[in-house]
């Protein structure tokens, strides 16, 4: 089947009816599944072109659909429904309802480029995913996902001190994403460590997360880089025709 | 052999100041034990790792760029990175800063506005703590410094996403017989190898840990880190070797997990490449870190009369 017919096998487009004649032949029952006769017209001309406006997706138009990217996907190989070159391909067609019916896993992709490394036209589907998500958001047909709410955290640490310290990454991620401290797995782990770790290294990793690790003389890239973020955020928002607060739901 | 390669830039970079720093110590009397130099890079900056490039890419590349500058003013021609995040993303600024005119524009007008100067493809490379190794010391030399064999210790090696794709930002890989292989690598292999391992034929070598989501998408990473582990068991591995501090800590963490959440329990330990060649290097488990890792495994490298 045709990629581009997938989503007419969906339990909603298939049909089975008690009284239903044909030209005059009888195909009532369940003998056999009718699939629904639709016309598309909810095509959004816009899409491939607000996908390619955003960083990563810019390559988008090269695809020719060789399907190198899914085949290579490590995401696609734990979860079939992960399909990076189906979504490009709906993307291209403008299918934006149908991309929709995904858009709670598009922020999976877990940045192992070996569809960039795979891709034969270098669309840098890696790129694409990210493009995408971030598209899902700024439209508001998701809320900000944990994989982004992760790169804020550990970003808004970057931009401020010019380092990070992993601890504080931690505390700050599972609180923001409503998740506990004290898991039963980072128990035992924290456990473990603690039963043979040198006191040294200990004292280490506490002082690290009193005392803020920075680059001295950071003050003026941290300004240079804010105003970039802004530039950039305003970019992004007016390339998909959204006010400068805009649709966030 | 490469001379260049006995005094180099060193860019530890943040995961080797905090869960990484197994790996830091290791690496740094790795290279004193083989008389190499290190010098670090002065007020250097995080690299972005896996998360400010989804903020957006070219600001990342003003993050190496940084780095890479701060090498060229030191003196320097070369920087090594240990860690896969680090030199992926200075290799990767290095590629689109040669390639990409609006990356130049970018970076210079932030470098500009930062006060320091802008860094222009070409001035500095950037090399792994592999390629430092394998170059400058060999594997004949390593052969002729080991004092303590890794003889009969079975080892996978794990090399990640980040060391080899994606393969065009990487123009000395894949040159042939010699050099570095994106689609299998070796060179940490020949290594160990040299220190009297036994390298498994390990097909993962460089699947993915799922690093970028390790909280973010546990059960993922955990799916991930699983079969990474269980398939080092099936290949005979006693070890697996690591060369980066992100998939390192995600393999101690997610094999705690999967015993936690999955039920799912693993045996084989993991070290980072740096500590083992240490270890064969004559220094004890104590000076390449050992007690930093998450994972405990003394036993082993007891029972191997290791550290």
């Amino acid at each position: 089947m045709p990629i581009h017919e997938k989503s007419l096998i969906r339990p909603e487009n298939l049909l089975t009816h008690e009284q239903l004649t044909i030209e005059g032949v009888d195909v009532s029952g369940h003998w056999s599944t009718f699939i629904q006769s639709r016309v598309v017209t909810d095509y959004n001309e816009a899409l491939q072109d607000e996908i390619a406006a955003l960083p990563g997706g810019e390559f988008i138009h090269r695809c020719w659909q060789c399907g190198s990217c899914t085949n290579s996907c490590t995401v696609n190989a734990i979860n079939p429904d992960f399909n990076p070159r189906y979504w490009i391909y709906l993307i291209r067609m403008g299918l934006e309802e149908e991309l929709l019916h995904d858009k709670d896993i598009v922020w999976q992709c877990v940045s192992c480029n070996k569809c960039t490394y795979a891709c034969p036209r270098d669309v840098n589907p890696e790129g694409v995913m990210k493009a995408t998500a971030h598209w899902l958001e700024l439209k508001g047909h998701t809320a900000t996902k944990p994989s982004m709410q992760f790169d804020e955290i550990f970003s808004e640490q970057v931009f401020a001190t010019g380092k990070i310290e992993e601890g504080r990454v931690l505390r700050r991620f599972l609180a923001r994403s409503g998740q506990p401290l004290l898991q039963d797995w980072l128990v035992a782990l924290v456990r473990g460590l603690v039963r043979r770790l040198p006191v040294t290294f200990l004292m280490r990793l506490g002082l690290a997360s009193l005392v803020r690790p920075r680059t001295r003389g950071w003050g003026r890239a941290r300004d240079a880089i804010a105003g970039y973020v802004a530039e950039r955020k305003a970019a992004d928002r007016a390339a998909l025709g959204l006010g400068p607060q805009g649709a966030k739901r | 052999m490469t001379e260049k390669y006995r005094k180099v830039a060193y860019y530890p970079g943040c995961a080797l100041e905090g869960t990484g720093h197994a790996y830091n110590r290791s690496t740094k009397e790795v290279g004193k034990a083989l008389g190499l130099d290190l010098v670090e890079l002065k007020n250097w900056n995080c690299c972005g790792a896996m998360e400010v490039k989804n903020i957006d890419p070219k600001l990342q590349t003003y993050l190496s760029a940084r780095n890479l500058s701060i090498a060229e003013e030191m003196g320097f021609d070369v920087v090594m990175a240990p860690c896969n995040g680090c030199y992926h993303n200075l290799k990767k600024a290095e590629y689109d800063l040669a390639h990409d005119g609006e990356s130049r524009e970018v970076v210079g007008r932030l470098s500009q506005k930062a006060g320091h100067e802008t860094y222009e493809a070409g001035k500095v490379e950037t090399i792994h703590a592999l390629d430092w190794i394998k170059e400058a010391i060999g594997e004949e030399g390593l052969k002729a410094r080991v004092k303590n064999s890794l003889q009969g210790l079975k080892i996978a090696n794990y090399y990640g996403c980040m060391y080899t794709r994606p393969r065009h930002i990487f123009p000395e890989k894949d040159k042939g017989p010699g050099s570095e292989s994106t689609s299998k690598p070796h060179f940490m292999d020949d290594l160990l190898a040299a220190a009297g391992a036994e390298c498994v034929e390990y097909p993962l070598k460089t699947a993915c840990c799922g690093g970028a989501h390790t909280l973010s998408d546990s059960d993922t990473s955990t799916k991930l880190v699983l079969n990474l582990l269980t398939t080092a068991e099936a290949c005979g591995a006693d070890v697996i070797a690591t060369e980066c501090p992100t998939c390192h800590t995600g393999l101690e963490m997610h094999q705690v997990r999967a015993e936690k959440v999955f039920g799912r329990k693993t045996k084989v330990k993991i070290l980072y490449f740096t500590q083992l060649l240490g270890m064969a290097l004559g220094l004890s488990a104590r000076r390449v870190g050992v007690a930093e890792n998450l994972s405990d495994s003394s036993d082993l490298l007891r029972a191997r009369g290791l550290g």
